[in-house]
Parts: C-alpha cells; structure tokens; sequence
C-alpha cells in the first residue's frame, strides 16, 4: 500500500493547483475573492503566497469576462483556471462555456486546443436557496466538446484536478460544497486520477448503484450499508467523471448484478441519472431483472426554510423502500 | 492621454509614407475586396453553403489596423470577418476551401466562413456570437501581460455589438487590469436591419471609453491612411504598457447583412452613393494618384497579381474534396 495522509478535500485541490503550477508556469488561477480572501472556501489559501497576485488573480465581479479570458489565454497558450465561486453563477456566462469554450477545439479543425479548467462549487449546503445549492452537471454534459467531473473525496479531488489541469480539453470540475471540509486519505506519492473512467467503490452482485460527488457519500453509502443489512449485495460504483460517461463500468457492474439504482442530488427530471438509465436501456436491457430506478432531488428550485430544505433532501430510507422494491 | 474621443485627421501627407506600405495596404484591400467578390458570386450561384456576411466597403479599416501588427499579435474577429482574416496574413486558398466547407479549409471544414481562424497567423477565430471576441482578447492579452511577451490583442466588433454586455466587462477588465487590447469598433450604421441611432444610447461609441477610464478615438474608417496612422499612435500606446483603447471607425455596410438579404430597410440609392463617393478603395487610389506617389499602372498591376490570386483560390477550394463523413468525430477531443 503506497503512504497516505489524511487531510481536507480543499486541502487536497490546494496541493493540486500547488504542484502544477510549481511545475508548468503556464497555469494560473483567476476568480472572485480568491486571492486576498483565499476563496470562500478557503480553497486558495497560501497560494498567493507561493504564486503571487499575478498568477493568483482577483477578478472584478464579471463571470462572463473571468470564463471568456480564461478562453482567450488559452487559446494564446496558456492553461487557465477560472474559479466560479458557486457553480450557479456559470449560468451568467452560458455563451462563454456552451459557445466559446466548448467548441473552439472542434469548430476551428483542431488548429488549437483550450486547456482550461472551470472549478465550480456546486450542491446543497445548509439553506443557501434557490441560487447557490444547484447542482447544474446534467446541463454540461449535454454539450459536446466539454469534461465534466465530480469528485466525491479527498483523493480523488486532488487526482482529477491535476488530470484536468494537464488535460488539453476544457474542463469542468463540479466540487460540492459540502465536500471542502470532509476529510480523507490521500496519497504522498505523485498520483493522476483518469478522468472518464469510474470507480468501483464497493464490489457486489445483486444490485448496482450509480452515484457521485457528495450524494455519494451522503446518501449512496448508507442506501447501500442499509441494503447489505436486508441481505441486498450491493456493488457501488462513483461515476466520477459525467462527461465523457464511463458506460463500459456500468454495463459491465449491470451485466453482474442485473439490478440498476442511480442516485444523484441534482433534480431527477432531465439528470444524469436519466442518461446512465437510457444507456442500460439501449445497450443492456437484456441484463436487467427489475427496472431501472433513479433517485434525484424534487423538481423544484431549492427551498429556503428548512422544513422545506429537508423536504426536498434525498432519504436514504426513501430510496431504500424504493430499492426493495426491485427485488 | 485624455478619455474623450477625438476625431483624427491623417497628419501625415501621402506623399510621406513608404511606397511598399502604400502598396502592401492598396494589396490587401484589393484581395479583401475581390475575394469577397468572388464569396457572393459563388455563394448566389449555390455553391457556397451556409451564411455569409460581407465587409465590402470596410476595407480600410482591417487593413489599417492590421498593417501596425506583427504576426505575433493577436486578433479576434467576428461574424463579418474574411477581412480581418486576410488582412491578417491568412492563407486565401484555405480560406476559400473553408467557406466552401471543404477538407483543405483552415478548419477542415467544421467551421464555414463565421468561424474561420489561422492560429499561425495570430488569427483566434471569427465568432458567431455577436460580442463573443471581447472577453477572448481581453484573455489573450492577459496572458501577453503574464508572459510579458510584448504582443497585443486586438479585437474587432460592431456597433451593434457593443451594446453586448461582453462589451462592457470586457473594457472593464482590459483597463482594471492594464491589458495590452486594442479594442476597434467598426461603425458601419447597420446592425442587421436596425439603424444604430435607435438602439444606441450615444451617438460615437468612442465616448464610452470614458466609462472606462481610457482613451477613446474616433477616425475616418473609409480613409485606409487615417486608420492606419491613428492605430499606428493606440499601439504604440497600448504596446508601451499604458492599458487598453477604444477606436472607432466610421464606415458604412455597403453590402446586405448576409448575402441573399432583401434589404428592405434602406434604398439602393443610399448604399450607392456611399459606394460612388466614399469608398475606401476609390480614395485611396485618387489620393495616392494625386500625391504622386503610385500610378496608375502601379496600381493595376497590383491589382491584376491578386485577381490571379483570388481566381486560383477559387479553383483550389472547387477542386478541393469534401471532408468525409467519417470525419465527424475528429477534433471532439484532443
Ligand atoms: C449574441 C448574438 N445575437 C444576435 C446575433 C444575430 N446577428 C448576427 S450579426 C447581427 C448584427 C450585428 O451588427 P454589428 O455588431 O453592428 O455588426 P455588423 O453586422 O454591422 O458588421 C446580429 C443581430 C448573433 N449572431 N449573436
């Protein structure tokens, strides 16, 4: 087993954007309050120290210049990274992502490639509301041209955004929120994790469970602890990466256990989980015993009042009756 | 350098200025020209596919600016932007085959003649998206500064397109910042069918520079020597470290918003009698004819070079084969 430490999910992104712009001075980081404030949450703090202002740059507030001139620097051959301080607010700068950066590489032959990153906190957090808790990866990874991933731990939060940094594709790295101050054991060693390739969080063979980022550990964890404890083996998987789709690890953990349950935090209605569920339909019907379920957030903007917020939060015990159900 | 726009006059007579600039300058209007001459022909006789938008009449303006830039500068263009691109040292047989959405083209065909770019050249692309190049040179500058590599942004829009928010927080960012961009407003009087005095809130779009901080210029854009002098002055300035400017240039759309247009909005005899008395081609050759500098047969001789340039970038792109469909996936993902 190779040497680990346990520290913070901010912690393990800070160490990322430490060790790659240590080694290539071409990347640089932008955003709203992260350098005098270190990110609101504290996910820059010290780089400024390390990088200075310049390369840790506070933006006016202006989300369609900050992911427009990430853009711009690296198409004139930089390797930006745009922090968006919550993933809501990349809905202002729609012609920047959907347009301009996702298609550069495409629309123009290949002549350049746009090696950016767009870091967005995204997610439920305790009563933030409707316009800072979305979880918006369903919208990108309907656009050709774009990464998108979702980190659900340290380790993997470190991984990814040093794949997505090197990576010559833009990139959109969704970290939730409630993720930050969760800890975790993350390698010493140098270590890259791929972006588009799954990971198999625990192995079974009754039922498989598609999740990712916090809603992984939140709610897709103890759906599954509850369901080994009524005699349901289950086999977990965390998509890390939502675009492009690692379809070959969920067709092959189905072709196991004939059993699909997906569960995301985002709304259900037009999800991810709705792709993941017309994948097995197309390609792996023949596998299935019992249909395709999906679990997602109500369809309705998120709520303040907290009543109302733990209305609208996924129940493991919920998804669990609904899991029984297959069998 | 005070913010308020001023209206350059040329200062300096014809008769100074280098005889292989005039020439270069009288050339690559003359390739803008006929090139987009030929586009409309071919594009009316169904060849060309898609949608084109003509800079005739605004020559001046692309090659006067142009000729202060090195092939290290940056450009972002726009919908309207075979002119950029050529003024800015592109390839007139790949620009062809792409607007005729073949193979050989600068983007092997994915692109079309709204997203044609030569990277090799400085060219970052043309845009779709009305006001889609602000926010992209004001990047490209940024990572001049970071570099300190001593090259500047330009980028060109309308005056339609400066009433995009991309506008004002590009400006914002370019002169909070001290970006070497410079920003050229083409006025050409038409955004589509609407005339720019009844959407625009100023009358010279140079005046908003003020909003910003930095200076703003208006010149004669049909007068390819005023805007060759006035941007030869903003790149000295924004090359020197003194931030962004704003320059806007006079001219008008001779040509229908995309060809194929009715133009129901403005008479015939209105576009005619800019293209008669103000025509940047037209005038420059008077003046220099004038001023004794070139001939006529100077001229014509440039003139026939790049007709034959233009007639063998026409044979390259119909003659060159279509992308095949198995391309289709290409250039997705690096
Ligand atoms: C964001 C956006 N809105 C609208 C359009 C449609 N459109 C294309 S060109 C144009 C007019 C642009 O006018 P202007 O910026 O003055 O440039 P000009 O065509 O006169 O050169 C419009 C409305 C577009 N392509 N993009």
């Amino acid at each position: 087993m190779a040497e680990t430490k346990k520290i913070t999910f901010s912690q393990a992104t800070l160490e990322a954007m430490q060790e790659e712009m240590e080694r290539d001075d071409t990347v640089f980081v932008m955003g709203e309050d992260i350098a005098r404030q270190g990110g609101i949450f504290g996910q820059f703090k010290g780089l400024p120290d390390s990088f200075g202002s310049d390369r840790v740059r506070d933006t006016p507030i202006t989300e369609t210049a900050i992911v427009g001139a990430a853009v711009g620097a690296a198409l004139a051959g930089m390797r930006p990274i745009a922090d968006m301080h919550f993933a809501d607010f990349m809905l202002v700068c729609g012609d920047e992502i959907y347009n301009q950066m996702a298609k550069v590489h495409y629309m123009f032959g290949g002549q350049k490639t746009v090696p950016m990153v767009l870091r967005a906190p995204d997610g439920l957090i305790n009563q933030a509301a409707a316009q800072h808790s979305q979880s918006l990866e369903a919208i990108f990874q309907h656009i050709p041209g774009l990464k998108v991933v979702a980190p659900s731990n340290p380790a993997d939060a470190k991984g990814l955004l040093k794949s997505a940094i090197r990576d010559d594709n833009p990139v959109i790295y969704f970290e939730h929120k409630a993720l930050f101050n969760t800890k975790g054991e993350v390698p010493v060693e140098e270590y890259f994790t791929p972006i588009g390739k799954a990971d198999i969080v625990t192995e079974g063979s009754d039922l498989t469970i598609v999740s990712y980022s916090n809603c992984l550990q939140t709610v897709a964890k103890p759906v599954a602890e509850m369901a080994e404890k009524e005699g349901i083996s289950v086999e977990l998987i965390d998509l890390r990466t939502i675009s492009p789709i690692d379809k070959d690890a969920i067709l092959e953990s189905v072709a196991k256990t004939s059993r699909l349950a997906i569960i995301h935090e985002a709304v259900k209605q037009g999800g991810v989980g709705g792709e993941i569920a017309a994948i097995v339909a197309e390609e792996g019907l023949d596998y299935l015993d019992a249909p395709i379920m999906r679990f997602g957030s109500p369809f309705t903007p998120v709520p303040f009042a907290r009543p109302l917020e733990q209305a609208y939060r996924l129940k493991p015990e919920a998804i669990l009756e609904g899991i029984k159900r297959m069998f | 350098m005070c913010a308020k726009a001023i209206l350059k006059e040329p200062t300096i007579p014809v008769k100074n200025y280098d005889r292989d600039l005039l020439i270069e300058l009288y050339r690559k209007m003359v390739s803008i020209r006929l090139f987009e001459q030929k586009v409309e022909h071919h594009f009316l006789a169904g060849d060309i596919p898609g949608f084109v938008h003509l800079y005739i009449g605004e020559e001046g303006i692309g090659t006067g600016v142009m000729a202060n830039l090195t092939k290290e500068d940056y450009i972002e263009s726009t919908h309207r932007g075979h002119g950029h691109t050529i003024a800015k040292g592109a390839d007139l047989n790949r620009m062809m085959a792409e607007i005729f959405g073949k193979k050989t083209g600068y983007c092997k065909g994915k692109g079309g003649s709204m997203h044609i770019a030569d990277f090799s050249v400085g060219m970052l692309g043309a845009n779709g998206i009305v006001g889609g190049g602000y926010t992209l040179a004001v990047g490209a500058a940024l990572a001049s500064k970071l570099r300190e590599d001593g090259r500047i942004s330009v980028v060109f829009f309308g005056d339609g397109a400066s009433n995009r928010g991309t506008f004002h927080e590009a400006l914002n960012m370019a002169a909070a910042w001290k970006l070497p961009v410079l920003f050229v407003c083409e006025n050409n009087e038409w955004a589509s069918t609407t005339p720019y005095l009844t959407t625009t809130s100023v009358a010279d779009i140079a005046d908003r520079a003020q909003g910003y901080g930095i200076p703003g210029y208006m010149v004669d854009g049909n007068d390819v020597l005023s805007v060759y002098e006035t941007s030869k002055e903003v790149v000295d300035y924004i090359r020197s470290g003194n931030g962004p400017v704003l320059l806007e240039c006079k001219t008008y759309r001779i040509k229908g918003h995309f060809v194929g247009d009715p133009e129901k909005y403005r008479t015939k005899e209105e576009v005619q009698e800019v293209f008669d008395n103000n025509n940047p081609i037209n005038r420059f050759e008077e003046k220099v004819i004038e001023a004794g500098v070139l001939s006529r047969e100077d001229l014509d001789a440039v003139y026939g070079e790049v007709e034959a340039a233009i007639e063998e970038a026409v044979r390259y792109a119909l003659e060159s084969p279509e992308p095949d469909p198995s391309e289709l996936f290409d250039d997705l993902y690096v």
